[in-house]
């Protein structure tokens, strides 16, 4: 059951990942990654993983994909299609090689067997992660905090006369 | 997972539909008759007794209107969005507990599964607004987006207060923890053998934090679109936004998903604040639809009375108003948790909050109008007779 749930999942992650790169509208694009991350979602159930995956949802599904579609829909979305071609390929396989090569090596490294894992209360993730990750929890959050100021930055009008 | 455990969650989902299929034709008839009393109607009355089958005309007729294509839509798109926008609220339903044991499957982050698959349903007005390929329908969704955008937050923050004032996200525990000690203690028992860790409150907990509710209400119905913030489908100014090429079956399906939601916020407001399925002498499901009906009837209530926001006064109310007073929402309750304070400190906390900003808005929105009728020579609020 869970290893016909995982390929399951595996191909419609995969899937959804081809259908991004290969697809000519942007839009449709958006979609697929949508529902590749919601895939990624089902894995982290299948992993025990619940919590993450409530927030893979929250997160990529509420939140990012909402504001990726707003930005193509506030740009001329139907000119993307001739532009589409860039020079950047070559970059982009290598930077997906070494990826790719960075997460096999990981998985090495560290894979378990599905009988290892157990599932975490949600009380001891909240704990663990106010108390023993909290620098890197806070870490993350000013990253976000950048983020928001420098967009607040760019998009600020001088008004001066 | 056993077959019959297979088909067994097939009947309760199957059961779910109709129940909630009779809930929503139910929603539309008392929406009508309501309405209709407010505005000194009698609402509809030729349809059965007492224009009972009036919802059931409707639906018929929606079925049988010819679905259409508009030429220039991206198809897929076009047919996917009313399914992104009906599965998401119909996936809320299995985590919602009706009464104790009447929940398809009871999750311990049952109240943050439910926030974010309130959400997910942005993405299928967004999508719908712009596979239409109409300039209204990209104007709703990109008013659609910003909107719902910014009153998640609030929403969130409000369900991360309750989540630090009982210590859980699993609804039927946060229905415990308003009950006095000794039944909390005996249907967790029940409920689940191991020792459950939570804030025991004991009373509901709208009587220890109305500030939750009233951000709780506001920024629900802002999340479904009810009446005063239905800016992104303004029949008046952008002809019903994402929806305005859906015809038919394809239109009923988005508003079938608009009024299951507006469903999952009244029984939300029931389960977290008011106490959920408990009361005296009647039983338990008969609570939980007094409870949930009567907040319906609240935000119908709400709905014909209050006039429509313009998109800027809506903007500003969200991020001025709303996003500061959730967090205050978020400090007062760290606070009394923190220091264990009695219950009384934290109800203070948040009706002194409420009260000032009521009295400030009341003071801001009412002194154009006085300044408005001191240059006409009257002063506001005194009667002819008076005169």
């Amino acid at each position: 059951m869970t290893w016909f749930l995982f390929i399951l999942l595996s191909v419609m992650v995969i899937g959804g990942g081809l259908g991004v790169v290969t697809t000519r509208n942007v839009v449709h694009a958006c979609l697929f990654l949508l529902f590749s991350l919601l895939a990624v979602a089902g894995l982290y159930v299948v992993l025990l993983a619940e919590f993450l995956a409530v927030v893979q949802i929250f997160i990529y599904g509420g939140a990012i994909i909402i504001v990726l579609l707003f930005a193509i829909m506030l740009t001329r979305s139907e000119e993307y299609p001739s532009i589409s071609d860039n020079s950047q390929w070559p970059l982009a396989v290598v930077a997906g090689l070494a990826l790719f090569s960075l997460l096999t090596a990981t998985f090495v490294v560290n894979s378990r067997s599905f009988e290892v894992m157990h599932r975490v209360a949600l009380t001891d993730l909240g704990r663990n992660l106010f108390t023993d990750w909290a620098l890197p929890f806070e870490i993350a959050s000013i990253v976000l905090l950048l983020a928001l100021i420098g967009s607040i930055v760019i998009a600020k009008v001088e008004r001066r006369r | 997972m056993s077959v019959s455990a297979i088909l067994m969650m097939a009947m309760w989902l199957l059961s779910l539909f109709t129940i909630l299929s009779l809930v929503v034709l139910s929603l539309i008839w008392i929406e009508r008759k309501f309405l209709g009393r407010l505005q000194r109607r009698l609402g509809p009355t030729r349809t059965g007794p007492f224009g009972l089958m009036q919802p059931v005309a409707d639906a018929v007729k929606l079925v049988l209107k010819e679905d259409m294509l508009p030429s220039w839509a991206d198809k897929a798109i076009f047919w996917v969005a009313p399914l992104l926008v009906l599965v998401p609220s119909f996936m809320i339903w299995v985590t919602i507990p009706a009464t104790e044991g009447l929940v398809v499957q009871n999750l311990e982050m049952g109240l943050f599964v439910i926030v974010a698959l309130l959400i997910l349903s942005i993405l299928g007005i967004l999508l719908a607004g712009w596979g239409s390929a109409n300039k209204y329908g990209a104007l709703g969704g990109l008013r659609a987006a910003a909107q719902l955008v910014s009153y998640e937050v609030p929403l969130v923050m409000v369900v991360v207060s309750i989540a630090i004032l009982v210590q859980s996200m699993d609804l039927r525990i946060i229905v415990a923890s308003q009950l006095p000690l000794a039944t909390a203690q005996s249907i967790l028992g029940e409920a689940n053998q191991s020792n459950v860790a939570f804030n025991h409150i004991g009373v509901p907990l709208v009587l220890i934090f109305p500030l939750g509710l009233v951000l709780f209400l506001i920024a629900g119905l802002a999340e479904v679109g009810r009446i005063p913030f239905d800016i992104y489908f303004a029949e008046s100014e952008i002809v019903g936004g994402p929806f305005v090429e859906y015809s038919g079956a394809h239109w009923a399906v988005f508003f079938l998903a608009e009024y299951i939601n507006t469903f999952v916020v009244a029984a939300l407001v029931a389960l977290l604040f008011l106490a959920g399925w408990h009361g005296p002498l009647l039983p338990p499901l008969l609570w939980f639809l007094i409870k949930t009906y009567s907040v319906i009837l609240v935000i119908y209530w709400i709905r014909g009375t209050f006039p429509r926001l313009r998109i800027d006064q809506l903007m500003a109310f969200g991020w001025k108003g709303m996003i500061p007073l959730s967090f205050v929402g978020v400090v007062i309750t760290s606070v009394y948790r923190f220091y264990d304070w009695p219950n009384w400190s934290l109800s203070l906390m948040s009706l002194t909050t409420l009260a000032v900003v009521g009295y400030w808005m009341y003071f801001k929105f009412t002194r154009p109008v006085i300044k408005l009728a001191r240059s006409y020579g009257r002063e506001p609020g005194r009667s002819r007779s008076a005169r």
